[in-house]
């Protein structure tokens, strides 16, 4: 009989990675530009 | 369709985006708490894959976002083709990472799927290759567009390439019945109402709904910082 769960577990983890790793990608990118915008005085709320 | 073209300008979409994003990301939170509870914890092994079908719920709701993620980008290159939406090339650039992400996960997910059940992680059936051609075309897609000095031909470029690879999605839809291949054919989409038991489906719904809020939770945020940045290369240029 054959372990199937190393399988799903690893299922899961490549999508917190993948779906985790963009989020904190997109959050950081979107803090940096604001933090340079604000730098020039052009940040806008 | 009258609110779509007035959401096109840049300012007015980066105020609604605003607006709706803090509801949006924690509907996609609670939508993801109840999927991942129902995936792992209620619903039953299949009676066939046994525990493995766990993986379906992540792997079918990847597939069917990165295919509706691609459908996305041809549109926004069709806006931007012809009626130069400013908005239209900055959303193509927030949103193809975010469908390259999801093939990406369709695709590993698929392999560690494929691996207990059919005893290997890749065959070169349509659906599967198909599949690897849409994850493909997405990354052609980034590079493209990141290609040119002159990003507005960098976007014009990509746009075409969009247009041009939105043949792949009947393609990879149709494969498993065009084709004699490994991978099942559809059991949710398809004519007579889905063959999944309700123990099954509705875990697997409520992860699709679940990662669709995700899907548009990332573009909409990734669309904001494409303006600020290309309003941060607007001032560079103008020093």
């Amino acid at each position: 009989m054959v372990n199937h769960t190393p399988f799903i577990v690893g299922a899961y983890i490549v999508a917190l990675v993948g779906f985790g790793g963009l989020a904190i990608a997109s959050l950081v990118a979107r803090r940096r530009i604001r933090r340079e915008l604000s730098a020039r005085g052009l940040e806008r709320r | 369709m009258a609110s779509l073209h007035v959401l096109a300008n840049p300012a007015r979409f980066r105020r609604f985006s605003q607006r709706v994003l803090p509801a949006l990301s924690v509907a996609t939170a609670l939508a993801l708490a109840v999927g991942l509870w129902l995936a792992l914890v209620e619903s039953p092994p299949d009676y066939q894959q046994g525990e493995t079908v766990r993986i379906m719920f992540l792997h079918v709701p990847s597939a069917w976002l990165s295919m509706m993620g691609y459908a996305l980008l041809a549109a926004l290159g069709a806006s931007l083709l012809v009626w130069r939406h400013p908005l239209a090339a900055l959303m193509a650039r927030a949103a193809a990472p975010v469908g390259a992400v999801f093939a990406a996960v369709c695709l590993l997910t698929g392999a560690l799927w494929g691996r207990p059940m059919w005893g290997t992680y890749w065959v070169w059936d349509a659906r599967l290759t198909s599949m690897l051609l849409l994850f493909f075309l997405y990354l052609g897609h980034i590079a493209l567009s990141r290609a040119y000095d002159d990003s507005e031909r960098g976007d014009r470029a990509a746009a075409i390439l969009a247009l041009v690879g939105v043949i792949n999605l009947p393609v990879i839809k149709f494969s498993v019945d065009w084709w004699n291949t490994l991978h099942q054919p559809a059991s949710v989409m398809k004519l007579g109402g889905p063959s999944i038991d309700p123990s099954i489906l509705t875990p697997l719904l409520v992860m699709a709904l679940a990662l669709l809020l995700l899907f548009v939770v990332l573009v909409l945020l990734r669309t904001e910082t494409e303006i600020d940045r290309r309003r941060l290369e607007a001032a560079e240029m103008a020093l």
